[in-house]
C-alpha cells in the first residue's frame, strides 16, 4: 500500500508501504495533527487571488537562507514572477511534509526533486487551465513570471485570471522539469532572500518576540554543575518579587513563572537551590583531557569501536619512519544570537508551541511525550530563529521539554521561557570536546604507506556507532597512497550534554587531516598544494584536483606576500560539498591575524549562489571564531564561561575579507550551510606552520 | 514608583522597579520588540538604541537614567541615514538569521551621522560592539559604505 495521494500532495511520504517505520511515525505524529492551509497546488505552493505565490518552507529558517533556496526551485519550475514570491515555514506535519528537520545541509538536495515538481505540476495546472480556455494544445503555451501565453494568438492570461480553473486540474504525477540550460532563476543573482527588509527594521518575529494574550514568562535556574538536579530550593524570597507569579522545580531546574521578564530575572536571582550532584559531572577540563588521552591509549574503561578498515590486520607492527601526531580539542558553546526560547501551551490534550525549531518533528514527539499526550495533538508552529547552529536541533529537544514542563504547571496560561546568555553557556549543550592521535607510516617516496587513527569523543546519538566523531576522517582522500589503514573510535558518556555543533565531526577530523597533511608535506620538502595534488592524482579525483586548482590560481598560491605575511591551504568535503580555503595569516603581538580569505566551493548546481557567498562568509566568521578563541572548559563540573566577555568570539575588526569562487558544475546541489566551516582552522594552522616551523596541537589557538 | 520616559517621540509612563534595564521596558511593556536581548551585559550590541543620539546598550541602562532622554528603537529610526542604511541592508542582502541586525543598523546609523564617510578603521570601533554570530561583517561593512554615498549624493 502506498500513502499520500498526489506527488504534488504528500510527496515525501510517497513510497513507505504502510509498515515502513518512516509510515507508522507518520501515522502516528498526525493523528489530529494541524493540517496545512487546503491548496489545489498541495502543501508547498498557496496562490492567492490577486496571483501572488506563498511557498511553503518545510525546511527551518536558521538564518542559512534556506527560504531563498526552497523558493527558487519552486518558482523557477512554476515560472512564478518572482518578486511576488514569499515565504512563510511549515507548521510541523509529517503527513504532509514527512520528518521536518534541518541537517547536514542536505535541506537543498533533499528537497532538489520535490520542489521542482512541486512548481513544475503547478505550472501544469495554470497551462491547462488555458489550454482548455483557449482550446489549444498545451504545449503551444509558454509561461513567464506568472503569465500564461500562446503566441500564435497573442492572448495571454495571468495566474490570477486563470486561478480557479487552474485549481480544477488534476495534477499531474510527472511533470516535465527543465534542463539546466532552461534555467531563468536558479543559479542566478536574482536568487535573493526573502527576509532581508523585515530583518532590517525589527518587523521580524522570533521566539522572543511572540506576543500572546495572558502571556507568562518564566526563567528557569539551572544547576552550575553540569548534570547536577534541584534537591532543596527556598521560594519564599522569590514569591515575594513583584510580578512572580509561581516558582517551582522541575527535572532540570527551579522554575520561576511571572507577568515579565524582568519579574521572572529578579525572582530567580532571588532563589536560593540546594543541588544534588549525585549524578553530577565532577571534573576539570585538564583531568578530562588526561582521561581522553588514557582512554586513546587503551589505558581507559571504555572498549573502542573499528572504522576506516583498510589491509592488513592491525595487529602487524608499524616499521620504519613512523610519525606520530596527537590533537586535542575544546568543548564549544553554539552561542547563538537569540538565547534558547520557546513559548508553549498546555490545554488538556493539546499542546501549543511556537519556537524558531530546528527539529520541528523531533520537539513535537518530545513534547507530546513530555505533555502526556500524542504527537498529533501537539501544534508546533516553526518560526525564523536568532540563529541555532545546531543548539536549537537538540535529540532530547530539552528546552521545548523544559518549557512543556513549565506549561503544565500554569492551568492552560502559555508560558514563554527564555534562557538567559549565562545559561546557554553554562548549561549545554556543547560541541563535544575530542582527542585524536595518529601514527602515519611513511615511504621512502614521501607518502603515508599506512595510517592509524584513535579517536575519543563523547557520542551524539544514543543508538548505533558514533560515526560523528570521525567525520572528515574515515573515508580521507590522503589515505589513498596507504595500504593499511586502521581506526578506533573510543565514545565515553558522561554527564556533559554533547550536541551536533555546525559542521559537526568535521569540525575537529577536518583540522585533524588538513593540518596533518601540511606536516607531512613539510617533512617530505614538498609544497602544501603540490603535495595535496599527489594524492587527488593517485586516486584520480577530478573534482578535488579541479577545485585545487582553481583555488591556488584564485589565491594566487606561491606568489611572494611580504610584510610577514604566509598563506595556508585546506580542502575538506563536507556532506557532499568540497571547500577548499587559502587564508593570508600573520603574527601580530604574538596572535595570528587573518586578512584574507580566497575560498572555492564545488556544491554541485549553484541554485542561490549569493547565499552560498553569503554561507561561505559566515561559515569562516564562524570557524574563526572556535579557531582563536572557542573554548568551554570545567572546573569541578562548573562551565567557566558564562557570557561573551569570557567567551569572546569574532567581531567587525577580525573578520578577513573573504572571496568566494563557485566551480560550475552540472551535479545534483549539495548544501552549504556548513561546509564552509571546517577548513578555515587548519589553513590558519597550516599558515602558522609556514611562518614558524611550529605546528598546532590544540584549538583554540589564542 | 512611575517613571515617565520618551520613546520614539511619545511619552509614556511606566510602573517598573528604576533599576530595571531600559531594555525589557522596551520590549515587555512598550511591545517595541525590534530591540533585542543576546547578552544582558553590554557585550553583544543586540539591544542598542540611540539615546539623545547616541548608540547605547538599552540592557544596562537602568530605566530611572533614561528619564529625561529622547530614546529612539529601530522601529523608528529615521532620517536620511536610517534610510540609507536599511536600503543598503536589503540591497546586500546583509542578514542571515537577523537577530543582530538592529542592533547593528542603529550602532551604523549613529556612526553615520558622526562620521559621513567613515573609514574602515572608523567601522571597525564603531561596530566593534555588535557581535553577530551569523558573521555578516564583511556584508555590514559594505552596506555601511553604500550607505555613505548615498547620503552624501
Ligand atoms: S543585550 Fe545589551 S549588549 Fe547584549
Ligand atoms: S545575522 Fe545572525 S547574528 Fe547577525
Amino acid at each position: 500500500m502506498i500513502l499520500g495521494g498526489s506527488l504534488v500532495g504528500g510527496a515525501l511520504v510517497v513510497g513507505y508501504t504502510a509498515t515502513h517505520p518512516m509510515a507508522v511515525a507518520g501515522a502516528l505524529l498526525s493523528g489530529g495533527g494541524v493540517d496545512p492551509e487546503p491548496s489545489a497546488f498541495g502543501p508547498y505552493i498557496r496562490v492567492a487571488p490577486d496571483g501572488a505565490v506563498t511557498v511553503v518552507n518545510r525546511q527551518q529558517e536558521l538564518g542559512q537562507g534556506i527560504h531563498a533556496g526552497m523558493a527558487a526551485m519552486i518558482a523557477e519550475e512554476l515560472d512564478a514572477d518572482w518578486s511576488r514570491v514569499t515565504v512563510v515555514t511549515a507548521r510541523s506535519n509529517f503527513r504532509a511534509y514527512g520528518p521536518q528537520a534541518s541537517v547536514g545541509s542536505r535541506s537543498i538536495s533533499t528537497n532538489w526533486d520535490l520542489m521542482r515538481t512541486a512548481g513544475a505540476a503547478a505550472r501544469a495546472m495554470f497551462v491547462g487551465a488555458a489550454a482548455q480556455r483557449w482550446q489549444v494544445p498545451p504545449r503551444l503555451l509558454a509561461v513567464r513570471d506568472g503569465v500564461v501565453s500562446h503566441q500564435s494568438s497573442s492572448r495571454s492570461a495571468t495566474f490570477a485570471e486563470l486561478l480557479t480553473d487552474a485549481a480544477r486540474q488534476t495534477p499531474p504525477q510527472r511533470p516535465t522539469l527543465k534542463s539546466v540550460s532552461d534555467y531563468r532563476l536558479i543559479g542566478t543573482e536574482r536568487v535573493r532572500r526573502k527576509d532581508s527588509a523585515p530583518k532590517s527594521t525589527g518587523a521580524q518575529i522570533y521566539t522572543q518576540d511572540v506576543r500572546q494574550p495572558d502571556l507568562l514568562i518564566a526563567m528557569v535556574a539551572h544547576s552550575p554543575r553540569l548534570g547536577g538536579k534541584p534537591a532543596r530550593y527556598d521560594p519564599s524570597d522569590a514569591r515575594k518579587v513583584s510580578g512572580v507569579v509561581d516558582v517551582f522545580a522541575i527535572e532540570t531546574g527551579v522554575a520561576v513563572v511571572a507577568e515579565s521578564t524582568a519579574a521572572a530575572r529578579r525572582g530567580r536571582d532571588a532563589l536560593r537551590v540546594e543541588w544534588d550532584d549525585s549524578a553530577a559531572e565532577r571534573r576539570s577540563s585538564p583531568e578530562l583531557v588526561r582521561y581522553y588521552h588514557d582512554l586513546a591509549a587503551g589505558r581507559g574503561d571504555v572498549s573502542p569501536s573499528d572504522f576506516a578498515m583498510k589491509g592488513d590486520a592491525p595487529e602487524t607492527p608499524f616499521r620504519g619512519d613512523v610519525v606520530e601526531f596527537a590533537f586535542d580539542f575544546p568543548y564549544l558553546a553554539h552561542a547563538p544570537m537569540e538565547t534558547l526560547d520557546c513559548v508553549a501551551a498546555v490545554r488538556g490534550w493539546d499542546v501549543s508551541i511556537t519556537s524558531g525549531a530546528h527539529l520541528p518533528s523531533i520537539d513535537q514527539v518530545q513534547a507530546a511525550l513530555t505533555a502526556r499526550t500524542i504527537p498529533g495533538r501537539v501544534d508546533l508552529e516553526v518560526i525564523p530563529a536568532g540563529g541555532s547552529f545546531g543548539r536549537r536541533g537538540v535529540m532530547s529537544a530539552d528546552y521545548v521539554v523544559e518549557c512543556v514542563r513549565i506549561a503544565r504547571r500554569t492551568n492552560g496560561r502559555p508560558v514563554k521561557m527564555i534562557w538567559t546568555r549565562e545559561d546557554e553557556m553554562m548549561a549545554g549543550y556543547f560541541r563535544p570536546m575530542s582527542h585524536h592521535r595518529l601514527w602515519v607510516q611513511m615511504g621512502d617516496d614521501g607518502l603515508p604507506q599506512r595510517w592509524r587513527i584513535h579517536t575519543v569523543c563523547q557520542p551524539l546519538v544514543p543508538i548505533g556507532p558514533n560515526s560523528q566523531a570521525i567525520e572528515g576522517i574515515d573515508g580521507s582522500p590522503y589515505f589513498a597512497t596507504a595500504s593499511t589503514v586502521d581506526g578506533k573510535v573510543f565514545s565515553p558518556s558522561f554527564a556533559v550534554p554533547p550536541s551536533f555543533w555546525r559542521s559537526v565531526g568535521h569540525s575537529h577530523g577536518g583540522f585533524v587531516m588538513e593540518h596533518v597533511i601540511d606536516q607531512l608535506a613539510r617533512r617530505a620538502g614538498r609544497d602544501p598544494a603540490a603535495y595535496r595534488r599527489t594524492f587527488y592524482e593517485r586516486a584520480g579525483d577530478k573534482r578535488r584536483l579541479a577545485l585545487l586548482d582553481t583555488l591556488c590560481r584564485r589565491a594566487g598560491w606561491g606568489e611572494p606576500l611580504g610584510g610577514g605575511w604566509a598563506r595556508g591551504i585546506a580542502i575538506h568535503e563536507t556532506y557532499g560539498t568540497l571547500v577548499g580555503q587559502v587564508a593570508e595569516v600573520r603574527l601580530e603581538h604574538g596572535r595570528p591575524r587573518v586578512r584574507r580569505v580566497v575560498a572555492v566551493a564545488d556544491c554541485g548546481i549553484a541554485v542561490a549562489p549569493d547565499q552560498i557567498r553569503a554561507q561561505m562568509e559566515g561559515g569562516i566568521g564562524f570557524g574563526l571564531s572556535a579557531a582563536l578563541f572557542g573554548a568551554v572548559t570545567l572546573r569541578d563540573g562548573i562551565v567557566q564561561q558564562t557570557n561573551f566577555d569570557s567567551y569572546p568570539v569574532v567581531r567587525m575588526s577580525d573578520m578577513p575579507a573573504v572571496e568566494t569562487h563557485i566551480m560550475p558544475s552540472a551535479d545534483r546541489p549539495t548544501g552549504m550551510g556548513e561546509p564552509g566551516v571546517p577548513p578555515i582552522a587548519p589553513a590558519i594552522a597550516n599558515a602558522l606552520l609556514a611562518l614558524t616551523g611550529h605546528p598546532t596541537r590544540s584549538l583554540p589557538i589564542i | 514608583m512611575p517613571y515617565e520616559i520618551v520613546v520614539n517621540g511619545r511619552a509614556h509612563t511606566v510602573e517598573e522597579d528604576g533599576q530595571t534595564p531600559l531594555l525589557w521596558i522596551l520590549r515587555d511593556m512598550l511591545h517595541l520588540t525590534g530591540t533585542k536581548y543576546g547578552c544582558g551585559i553590554a557585550q553583544c550590541g543586540a539591544c542598542t538604541v540611540h539615546v539623545d543620539g547616541q548608540a547605547m546598550r538599552s540592557c544596562s541602562l537602568p530605566l530611572e537614567a533614561a528619564v529625561g532622554s529622547q530614546i529612539v528603537t529601530i522601529e523608528a529610526v529615521a532620517g536620511v541615514e536610517a534610510d540609507a542604511v536599511r536600503a543598503a541592508w536589503v540591497e546586500r542582502d546583509v542578514p542571515q538569521c537577523g537577530f543582530c541586525q538592529s542592533g547593528q543598523i542603529m550602532s551604523a546609523v549613529a556612526l553615520l551621522r558622526l562620521i559621513p564617510a567613515p573609514t574602515d578603521d572608523d567601522i571597525d570601533q564603531a561596530m566593534s560592539g555588535n557581535i553577530c554570530r551569523c558573521a555578516t561583517y564583511n556584508r555590514i561593512r559594505a552596506a555601511i559604505h553604500d550607505a555613505a554615498r548615498t547620503v552624501s549624493a
